[in-house]
């Protein structure tokens, strides 16, 4: 799982002037050990150039040679006191790191490639559907692609996939902070770790088997909450209940997709509140807090950056989800056509590209529903990246963002 | 400090209390308690009620020989019989390929992003994209390959096309993962290798990959339990085929999950539906035995620091 603390701004300081250290002390031993094969002679090597490899670090290492210094040091007394053990150190060379590096660095530049062709291929393939889209596409709620007069839009598929993964969201959150909660701080010892486990199972269960599960076990059972729902808010367009017992609506995806976000929501708000610090929580208890006003003062101040972030990373999670939507809601038809109420069917963008992935026959075709997808990626890369920059700016804690802002300014200047 | 955690409960109850709790303050306390107590019930109800389901009208064919050696070769949806070889190979043969082209690039990957780019710009990109990458959702990854290897190649819907989409989701689990096991190799390790006058590359192949082995072990474990699931891809890159198809570059493929997409709309049908539910079973335990293993891999290969 990706953690917050993947970007944890206090140790980067130290990291970057460790990393600096390391090359040098090595490159150093290299070039002097570089040009002979034979291994065996390195020891003598090493003693018969230390002294200038000690006087190298001390003018190359600059201000701080105290770190680097003793350690080469010592290493070449140490190898000359013991001339006579044969040591397998390997081929000595730049070939093999060079190689290294550049294929570590490749599989870095890889991940970045790949992100990019994603967004450039989907978009290549999109741009000709579009022109020839003779509707808004991101207005309208036709999706007529292929054809002479191809007309599709997104707005309707737009709808469903925000309003379901919101709902999905707003159900999903608060459980995942007590859950959290209930794991941190709550369970006794003993038993933390096999719920935290048991809760994490719930990720690994494939999406498939809870679209299946929830529209054929779930969905029954909530009939009577969408009923009563309507009856109460029914006057708001977003709760009127079309005629009909029909359960594989929206309501019903949005509780589903709560469920399978819960796993990733919780894992996230837990790590960040158990890094709450033990002064702020016994500090709370020592002034005659409560367990409850503990948790309210010092706990979740803490957190909530991170249960924000965690969130969002959730509501991209559900944006996406497919197959577990696409088995549950019902496509509109004309029996039973499109309507803005969550206790409607309908499609998301996902549920549709699956549901219609035997009509990619055409390029026209296929271009819209590539289109679709750009779109999804768009919107699950912004909400991505919003989670990700919320944790960045706001580590643990309310007063990071400050420290945070003098440490990157204090890095910018030394690199 | 573990002293003080040992004591907390007596801050916590009614005795130390000092100021006196006003009816409010305890009443507000214990309501909290009860609806965080209440959330996780909340949560492990799904999880007990899908394993029952999926266990109690799953577990009776899995019980059969047949359903671990046949395919569905000529069975309709009104008969019984036949098993999931076809599909527990089809899902096997593709995570595997997914893997084999996953794991490499994820572990160099987490291998520059610790050991080389620590700390730079570039590294921050990589890391970013990593992020993005972890959020593209399955459908996308499956479009994305879907415009190079069918629109834009002209290539057959194929299992390895499957695999290709896998891999989008599956590097950012084990990168991720492996990341954090290299964090946690002590820097002395790697200092002591250096003195012994070991280049950098041995030193991370030899000294730091074999130290964090154990958690990589486990990103790939749960980064495989990630895409077996997966359906999306499935649904879009290679079309189901009953038949035993061992050939990733050739023809349609079975799989467990369209396996299960297959039939889920003739569960009115009894053999249909046991089919099903015991296809949704044989999926659970690979993924859930995948996840247990690498549960006790990470716990018997943690990194212990000094």
């Amino acid at each position: 799982m990706s953690s917050p603390d993947g970007t944890a701004p206090p140790d980067r300081p130290d990291g970057t002037a460790a990393g600096q250290e390391e090359p040098k002390i090595e490159d150093l031993v290299h070039e002097d050990a570089g040009p002979t094969p034979r291994f065996e002679d390195l020891a003598e090597e090493h003693a018969e150039h230390e002294a200038e490899l000690s006087a190298e670090v001390m003018t190359e290492s600059g201000p701080e040679p105290a770190a680097a210094d003793p350690a080469v040091a010592a290493t070449g007394t140490a190898v000359a006191t013991e001339p006579g053990k044969k040591m397998e150190l390997g081929p000595v060379g730049h070939l093999g790191d060079r190689l290294f590096s550049a294929f570590a660095r490749g599989s870095g530049g890889l991940v970045v490639l790949i992100v990019a062709f994603v967004g450039i291929f989907l978009l290549a393939l999109a741009i000709p559907a579009l022109a020839d889209d003779k509707s808004s596409f991101l207005f309208s709620r036709i999706w007529e692609p292929g054809g002479d007069q191809p007309r599709f839009g997104i707005a309707a598929m737009f709808y469903t996939t925000v309003v379901s993964s919101i709902i999905a969201m707003l159900i999903a959150v608060p459980v995942a902070i007590g859950v959290a909660l209930f794991i941190t701080y709550y369970a006794p010892k003993r038993l933390a770790q096999p719920v935290a486990y048991a809760v994490d199972l719930l990720a690994a269960v494939p999406s498939i088997i809870y679209g299946l599960w929830g529209i054929l076990f779930f969905a029954p059972i909530l009939l009577p909450v969408i009923n009563g729902l309507s009856d109460a808010l029914g006057w708001i367009p977003l709760f009127e209940k079309p005629p009909g017992d029909n359960v594989g609506v929206v309501f019903t995806a949005s509780v589903v997709l709560a469920i399978m976000i819960l796993p990733v929501v919780t894992a996230i708000s837990r790590e960040i509140f158990a890094q709450t610090p033990i002064a702020h929580r016994e500090g709370a208890l020592a002034l005659g807090a409560t367990k409850w006003e503990m948790i309210r003062m010092s706990v979740l101040p803490y957190g909530r950056s991170g249960v924000v972030s965690a969130s969002m990373l959730g509501l991209g999670r559900a944006l996406g989800e497919t197959v577990a939507v696409l088995i549950i809601l019902s496509v509109p038809n004309g029996n039973d056509p499109w309507n803005s109420s969550i206790f409607a069917g309908g499609e998301t963008f996902a549920s549709k590209i699956a549901n219609n992935a035997a009509e990619f026959d055409s390029p026209e075709k296929t271009g819209a529903y590539i289109a679709a997808g750009l779109v999804l990626f768009v919107v699950t890369f912004l909400v991505n990246s919003a989670a990700r920059i919320i944790v960045d700016r706001s580590g643990p804690g309310g007063r990071r963002p400050r420290r945070k802002r003098g440490a990157g300014v204090a890095q910018g200047a030394s690199s | 400090m573990t002293a003080i955690a040992e004591n907390k409960p007596a801050y916590d109850g009614q005795a130390l209390d000092l100021t006196g709790k006003s009816g409010a303050r305890a009443f507000k306390n214990t309501l909290a308690t009860v609806l965080i107590v209440l959330a996780f019930v909340i949560a492990m109800i799904p999880l007990l009620w899908i394993l029952g389901t999926v266990i109690s009208k799953g577990y009776h064919l899995l019980l059969s020989a047949d359903w671990w050696s046949q395919s569905q070769r000529g069975i309709t949806v009104r008969r019984e019989g036949g098993g999931a070889y076809h599909a527990i190979m089809g899902t096997l043969i593709m995570s595997l390929i997914t893997a084999l082209i996953a794991v490499p690039i994820a572990v160099l990957g987490a291998v520059y992003l610790v050991e080389y780019g620590k700390g730079t710009r570039a590294a921050r990109v990589v890391s970013f994209m990593i992020d993005i990458l972890t959020g593209v959702p399955s459908i996308v990854a499956a479009l994305f390959i879907y415009a190079v290897w069918i629109t834009i190649f002209g290539f057959n819907r194929v299992g390895f096309a499957v695999s290709l989409s896998l891999v989008l989701l599956m590097l950012p689990v084990v990168l991720r993962s492996t990341e954090e096991m290299l964090k946690l190799v002590p820097d002395e390790l790697r200092e002591a290798s250096y003195a012994l006058g070991v280049p950098k590359w041995k030193t991370i192949m030899k000294v730091v990959v074999p130290t964090a082995f154990g958690g990589i072990v486990t990103g790939v474990m749960l980064g495989l339990a990630r895409v077996m699931g997966e359906t999306a891809p499935l649904l879009i890159l290679v079309g189901y085929s009953k038949n035993i198809n061992l050939n990733p570059f050739n023809g349609f493929m079975g799989a467990l999950p369209t396996m299960i997409n297959q039939d889920r709309t003739e569960l009115a049908l009894q053999p249909a539906a046991d089919r099903v539910w015991a296809a949704a079973l044989t999926l659970i335990l690979l993924v859930l035995v995948l996840n247990v293993l690498a549960r006790l891999v990470a716990r018997f290969s943690a990194i212990k620091s000094k």
